[in-house]
This record gives structure tokens, C-alpha cells and sequence, in this order.
């Protein structure tokens, strides 16, 4: 099983059926595994904020979703989770491919890389940097069942450690 | 792309808002967008279809759309302003790829942002949202005439033939309700509304 096959499984273990995201290279294996499962519900929105707005609405209405990102695009939706997730009590699930550390190129990339974990802590919002697979099961698995059981927004952070990081970034730095 | 935008008269957000809620025969699920928006839709008596945003300017219509794929047979209606649905246009693209027959978006236009202080919004001058929408995909979005026109158009099966977009002209007066600031309770209520409520006992 690669890392990405274990994460799409257990989000099916735990009834998380509408993905919502906007792409990133990291995540094209988890984009690909879930456009080729019938269970998934697969959403492409436009903005993160939009993706968070949509699985808030169907959470609402009973059906469990998570938001796929990477890291700039977190950048994007500090309001709609202090305004939305946080105070409404949303268990708003985040898959966040971290960008930005251990060989990025795009200084954009790294710059807005060190506003995540303050973001997160400042709403405290449960985060865990998921670095092996070893650890990833009981990690998700567990942080999931809690995300619903208290209502509040979780984040999982694909390390570089885990998913090998961005192809493009170290196809650059080679060059 | 001619919409007839000219030719929209321009008519009252509160008188209309109640006119819509009389129209919801079959707990459709209503979820109105920060500001006077919301406070419309409260103030023509709460429903416990009702979601009220408090925050969160320009997500109605996502939140609209993730209740309409999670609940494909109950009728769903996003109520949202011209200022915000300005600021996340790219979500009528999205709802076009997703086609969600049982959803239908009322955009209220009144070229201004009225709750901060009347400032102009690009529907004023350059922007039609119509045009905006049927460019984006939404083919059956159209300016509201009259307010009889407005009543036939809601005469329908809001669980089918979406997605739809109206677009409506309004004057400048400020919502006349005031939603409880509570979104925890808005939330439980919301779900208890639609069938999803986790309270139990309590909710009785």
C-alpha cells in the first residue's frame, strides 16, 4: 500500500465520502485514487474557502467530507475557518500537502509556509504533520473519530517525509 | 450576452424574502448569506430550514451546494448578495460542473455594499451577474422582471431542474431582522431542521 492508498482508506473508514480540493501535485495521487473510487464524491472547487463552504454544507446535511489543499492555499481560508468552521462547530476535515520546506524553490512557496502552524495554533485547531506511514494510521484514524465526536476542524499536514515532496521542486533542485 | 438587466424593475429584499419563504411548501433548506441577507430571511419568521451565515462573506452558495449534493432529494436555496457573491465567482463554475438539479441561488443586487456603508459594487456599473452566471455555466439564470414575475418564477419543484440563478434588482434599505449571534446553536438547529441532528433527547 503506497501512503496515499492508506489515507483514501481510512477516510472510507470513517464515512468520509465528498473530497473536496484544488490541486497540487502532492495530492495527485489522492486526486487520482479518489476520481477512480464510485465511493468518493469528488468536488473540484475553485478557492479553498469555497471547498470549505461546501463540505461544511454537507456535513450539516449528513454527509461527511475533508478539503484537500496545499500549503498556500491554506493561506486562503484563515476567515472562512474562524467565521465558519471554528464557531459553528464544524468537523471540517484538512488535508493540507505541505510546500515550502526541505527543498522548495518558489520563495512564495516558503514564505507563506510559515504562516500555517501559527494560523492553526492561533484558532486552535488540532493539527498533526504526518512525516511516516508507520504512525499515519492511528494518527488519522483516531484524530477523525475525534474531529466528529467534538465538532472541531482537525489538519493533517503531508510532510515531505511521508510523500517524498513536490516532484517539480526537486526535478529544480537537481538542475 | 443580453440578460434584460435594464429592463429588471427594482423591487424590496425584505417584501421578497417573505414572499419566497410563503413558496416553501417541502422543508427546502434555506441558506442565507452574511448581512441583510440573513436578516430577511429571519425576520420573515424562522424556519428550521434556516442556516444564517454570520461571517464568512461569499460562501452561501458553496454552503448550498455541499446541502444539495448531501440531501439530493430535499429542494435547496441559497440567498446571497451582489457584494458577495462578487467576491467568490468562481463557485457558479464549480456549481455548473456539479449540476445540482435540486439547487437554486438568488443573487440580491443593489449595486452597493449596503451594510458598510453603501459604496458602489461593480454590478453598478460594469458587471452583470446574469451574464456572469450563464457565462460560468449556469445556462438557466435570468433577471427577475416584477415581483409577479418573481412569484411565477418560484411557483415550481425547487428538488428539480437546477441549478438556477435569479438575479433580482433591490433598493438600498437595510434587512429589518436581527439574527441571533449563536452559530453553535444555529448549527443545531439547522441540522435538527434537516433530519441530521445530533441532540436527541435534548432536542425534544
Amino acid at each position: 500500500m503506497t501512503w496515499s492508498d492508506t489515507l483514501l482508506g481510512l477516510l472510507k473508514d470513517n464515512d468520509v465520502r465528498l473530497i473536496t480540493y484544488v490541486p497540487d501535485n502532492v495530492l495527485t495521487p489522492l486526486l487520482t485514487g479518489v476520481n477512480a473510487d464510485n465511493y468518493f464524491l469528488s468536488l473540484g472547487a475553485t478557492r479553498e474557502d469555497e471547498a470549505i463552504g461546501a463540505v461544511t454544507g454537507a456535513y450539516m446535511a449528513g454527509l461527511r467530507g475533508a478539503v484537500m489543499m496545499q500549503t498556500s492555499g491554506f493561506a486562503l481560508i484563515a476567515n472562512a475557518l474562524a467565521s465558519l468552521s471554528v464557531p459553528y462547530q464544524i468537523p471540517t476535515i484538512m488535508v493540507i500537502s505541505e510546500r515550502g520546506t526541505m527543498g522548495e524553490f518558489n520563495i512564495g512557496q516558503s514564505l507563506v509556509a510559515r504562516t500555517m502552524r501559527p494560523t492553526l495554533d492561533a484558532l486552535g485547531i488540532t493539527h498533526h504533520t504526518l512525516t511516516d506511514e508507520t504512525t499515519m494510521s492511528f494518527i488519522v484514524d483516531s484524530s477523525i473519530k475525534q474531529a466528529f465526536s467534538t465538532q472541531a476542524p482537525v489538519a493533517f499536514i503531508l510532510s515531505p517525509l511521508l510523500t517524498g515532496g513536490n516532484p517539480a521542486a526537486r526535478a529544480k533542485l537537481k538542475q | 450576452m443580453s440578460t434584460d438587466r435594464a429592463l429588471a424593475k427594482i423591487l424590496n429584499r425584505t417584501a421578497l424574502t417573505k414572499l419566497l419563504v410563503q413558496k416553501l411548501k417541502h422543508d427546502e433548506a434555506v441558506i442565507a448569506g452574511i448581512g441583510n441577507t440573513n436578516f430577511d430571511l429571519f425576520a420573515a419568521g424562522h424556519r428550521p430550514q434556516n442556516f444564517y451565515m454570520l461571517g464568512s462573506m461569499g460562501l452561501a452558495c458553496p454552503i448550498a451546494l455541499g446541502v444539495a449534493l448531501a440531501q439530493p432529494e430535499r429542494g435547496v436555496i441559497a440567498l446571497e448578495g451582489d457584494g458577495s457573491i462578487l467576491m467568490g465567482l468562481g463557485c457558479l463554475s464549480t456549481i455548473a460542473t456539479m449540476k445540482p438539479r435540486n439547487l437554486t441561488i438568488v443573487i440580491w443586487d443593489n449595486g452597493i455594499y449596503q451594510i458598510t456603508g453603501k459604496q458602489a459594487t461593480a454590478t453598478a456599473g460594469v458587471t452583470d451577474i446574469v451574464a456572469v452566471a450563464r457565462g460560468a455555466g449556469v445556462a438557466a439564470s435570468e433577471w427577475v422582471r416584477d415581483e409577479a414575475h418573481f412569484e411565477r418564477l418560484l411557483d415550481r419543484r425547487f428538488d428539480d431542474g437546477g441549478p438556477i440563478l435569479l438575479a433580482v434588482r433591490i433598493d438600498d434599505e437595510a434587512g429589518k431582522g436581527q439574527t441571533p449571534r449563536d452559530p453553535a446553536l444555529i448549527r443545531s438547529r439547522f441540522m435538527k431542521g434537516l433530519g441530521t441532528g445530533r441532540g436527541g433527547a435534548l432536542e425534544a
